[in-house]
């Protein structure tokens, strides 16, 4: 087996950006920089736009805070949340890259049960470029690892796989619990290093957290809306919750696979389960109301693009979740509000002449 | 001559029509909030929201009424994940292994630690002609084919082969059957330690399987593990798991095709997981190691499939890949839950996979066949037991795959089979 130096070769360099929410200080670049220091980043700055981030020395980045989003979206920019970190799909949108990979700031490398530290963003690179198999489950997970394969009665017809849109990566130390499990937990750590990645099967849905995650922005960007959270509304703590949803059931309508297992990273902080409980509180009611819309949810045919999958979505979010809360007739303006914004940023080449506030460093 | 309806009744009507659109019933007056809970309640469309709706209005009759019909507002508990295991016993398992060797001397002695507690059911491989080698020390009853014969008689089942343990899922009496090919032997797991493979298989059955959404920790109900953030609280409870299939080191279960291709690989990788196989989702069960719940499942697990070809390899079968597709059918439909993962076994080498490939490969075809036929199959909501599901089915692959390949005809006829052996050699319980 061949040893990865301390200085992976980058791949896709020029190809992916790295977006990080962030509302108080970068320093946990520090500990990512052999990793990601051949990457654009791109920072979303959340919170008061009078703060300076200071970002660690040596990283080429664009960086964006309230009143970039504001400038560049103008009216639309109501469908961006404020004091959430689901304000990090802007980072999405303004991107000109294939892929993105975007991480929480309070995440740093793991290691596996060797010692050795986890390139994250390597293996994210791995899922991504290697298909996915969501028609029919491999019992030895993926197939296309080094040292695995189909499995005895895997249809041949299906082992050239599909696309794959999405890479979901998992989490060390502090796992991803709801506010009522941390309160009755409040001491559990992940310790379990599952050496897996798999395909989400088709019409199954998951809960996608968006602390380590990587996805193919030219085939499903559209989707990871990640909605209407923190200040001035209702919820928080589901933004990718609402994102996963969404693009697992327009992936499955448009033949593309969802991976989730490896890479882990160690995450380090967690954060106040009392205030965790005051922003989940709607979500976790509401969600016993949208997972089942989202299970029983049909696309036609005739939505051939993601934002028209979207688009259609968001009538039928209105229609059937409109019924359990106002928000979500808020919601579903603000998913339109979205798409005519990815459209208007993204159409035709190059961008639309709007700068970001502070350039690359040297 | 009928009196027409009255303005008022037409109004309390139209609220009924509209009410999801109303936002506020209290300037109604007390007796038409009666009149219109009433008609709510008798046109079935009294939910929370509409029931919030009328006890806000906060007039003392209608709390009253409310109160009298003792209706109250249904609310998912939000509970923290129960770990509480399904105690089970030594004795409601029964350990079946399928001989197609005669020397079972090495295969047993080293699985006595696991073993030795539980009682065996081996079933001798019908064309097999020596007397089995079994070490002293364990508890076990042997079957041959004689007693195949007197007690299966005749029947369009051939219990030849790997299908002979089917003969022992059979006659067994025990609630919980775990079985392993007679060329596995123990695995160790990452911390060297000697995997058991009937208490992996017995926690992995006795804990809730989550078919219905995928948790990415795994299995919540393992130590150290839970239900993640999103994981809506109303399926945590999780359904009764009727079927456990483990993994492979070291051979893996590859068919021929691959196996000849990478001879030289050997699966390493320890994967520390369990987890649900999602509902509709098809997989390839593999017979090589797997525990169920006979009483749930036990009809769904027959030897139905047999190629023409069909052999004493495992990649010259697929007996059991049919037989888990419908049996993961079955389970999706009556809500029982299959896990996939741990434990592990290890698994040695047999046969030369070239050499089976020379073997016309009818597995690889056949498969390409019944994908889009389980992908659409789908069975009534009358049938609710596993034995009518399978007839169920058996059905189906007559009429819609028995005119593809006469094997699968033949299939269809071998379920048909196996359900009227159950009943009536199988299904009485210890």
């Amino acid at each position: 087996m061949a040893e990865a130096s301390v200085k992976p070769t980058p791949v896709l360099k020029d190809e992916l950006d790295i977006v990080i929410p962030t509302i108080r200080s970068l320093d946990f670049l520090e500990m990512w920089r052999p990793f990601f220091q051949p990457y654009h980043l791109i920072i979303v700055q959340d919170g008061d736009p009078s703060k300076t981030i200071k970002v660690p020395d040596g990283f080429d980045y664009e960086l964006y805070n309230r009143n970039d989003i504001n400038r560049i979206l103008g009216p639309k920019a109501s469908c961006i949340s404020f004091k959430d970190s689901a304000c990090r799909c802007f980072g999405y949108m303004v991107s000109k890259k294939k892929y993105i990979f975007t991480i929480d700031d309070d995440c740093f490398v793991a290691k596996n049960p060797s010692g050795k530290e986890i390139n994250a963003l390597e293996q994210h690179i791995k899922n991504l470029l290697s298909p996915s198999t969501p028609l029919f489950f491999n019992t030895l997970y993926d197939p296309y690892r080094d040292g695995a394969d189909f499995v005895r009665g895997y249809p041949f017809s299906l082992r050239e796989g599909v696309h794959t849109a999405v890479s979901h990566g998992l989490w060390l130390n502090i796992p991803d619990y709801d506010a009522p499990t941390q309160l009755v937990k409040p001491l559990e750590r992940n310790s379990r290093y599952v050496d897996a990645v798999l395909t989400i099967p088709k019409g199954t849905l998951f809960p996608m957290c968006g602390m380590n995650l990587a996805f193919d922005r030219e085939l499903i960007g559209p989707a990871m809306y990640f909605g209407l959270m923190g200040d001035g509304q209702p919820i928080g703590r589901y933004d990718d919750m609402w994102a996963g949803w969404c693009v697992k059931v327009i992936c499955d309508h448009l033949g593309y696979g969802v991976k989730t297992g490896l890479p882990y990273i160690w995450h380090s902080k967690a954060s106040n389960p009392f205030v965790n409980l005051k922003k989940e509180y709607n979500g976790i009611f509401w969600q016993e109301e949208a997972i089942p819309f989202f299970q029983s949810v049909m696309l036609p045919k005739e939505c051939t693009t993601v934002q028209q999958c979207y688009i259609e979505l968001s009538k039928q979010v209105k229609e059937k979740l409109g019924k359990v809360d106002p928000y979500f007739n808020k919601l579903a303006e603000a998913m339109v509000t979205w798409i005519e914004a990815w459209d208007e940023l993204n159409s035709a080449e190059g961008s639309t002449g709007k700068l970001p506030a502070k350039g690359a460093a040297m | 001559m009928r009196t027409p309806p009255s303005l008022l009744s037409l109004t309390v009507d139209s609220a009924l029509l509209n009410l999801s659109n109303i936002s506020d019933l209290s300037p109604l007056p007390e007796h038409i909030l009666l009149d219109l809970f009433l008609k709510t309640l008798r046109a079935g469309k009294l939910n929370e929201k509409v029931l919030k709706l009328f006890i806000a209005t906060g007039k003392d009759e209608v709390l009253a009424l409310i109160r009298s019909l003792n209706i109250r507002p249904i609310v998912d508990p939000v509970l923290p994940t129960s770990k509480s295991q399904l105690k089970i016993s030594d004795d409601e398992i029964d350990i079946v292994i399928g001989a197609l060797r005669t020397d079972l001397t090495a295969f047993l002695n080293d699985w006595r630690p696991v073993f030795s507690r539980f009682h065996l059911i081996i079933v001798k491989d019908p064309d097999l002609k020596e007397e089995l080698k079994i070490p002293e020390g364990f508890n076990v009853d042997i079957y041959t084919k004689s007693d195949i014969d007197r007690l299966v008689g005749s029947s369009s089942i051939l219990f030849y082969g790997y299908s002979c343990r089917y003969f022992g899922f059979l006659v067994s009496r025990n609630k919980y059957i775990v079985s392993v090919d007679d060329d596995c032997f123990p695995a160790k797991d990452k911390d060297g330690s000697l995997v058991d493979i009937v208490a992996q298989h017995a926690a992995n059955l006795t804990t809730p399987a989550t078919p219905f959404f995928f948790n990415t920790l795994y299995d919540p109900y393992r130590k150290g593990a839970d239900f993640v953030r999103g994981y809506p609280f109303s399926l945590r409870s999780g359904v009764q798991c009727a079927l456990s299939c483990g993994l492979w080191l070291n051979l893996a279960d590859y068919d021929a095709p691959t196996q000849a291709l990478k001879p030289e690989q050997r699966n390493s990788r320890y994967v520390d997981a369990v987890l649900t196989v999602p509902a509709r989702a098809l997989m390839p069960m593999s017979g090589i190691n797997i525990a169920f719940d006979r009483e749930l499942v036990g009809p769904a697990l027959f030897p139905a499939l047999r190629l023409a070809g069909e052999g004493k390899l495992r990649w010259e079968t697929m007996e059991d890949i049919w037989s888990g597709m419908c049996a993961k059918v079955v389970c999706d439909h009556l809500g029982f839950g299959v896990k996939s993962g741990l434990p592990y076994v290890w698994r040695t080498e047999r046969g030369n996979a070239i050499d089976s490939l020379r073997k016309e490969w009818e597995g690889v075809k056949l498969m390409e066949e019944v994908v889009p036929f389980f992908q659409a199959l789908r069975l009534k909501r009358t049938t609710v037991k596993a034995e009518d599901c399978v007839i169920e089915v058996a059905k189906e692959v007559k009429e819609q795959l028995g005119k593809v390949d006469p094997v699968f005809g033949r299939a269809a006829e071998a379920m048909v089979d196996w359900v009227r052996l159950w009943r009536a050699v199988g299904s009485s319980s210890s």
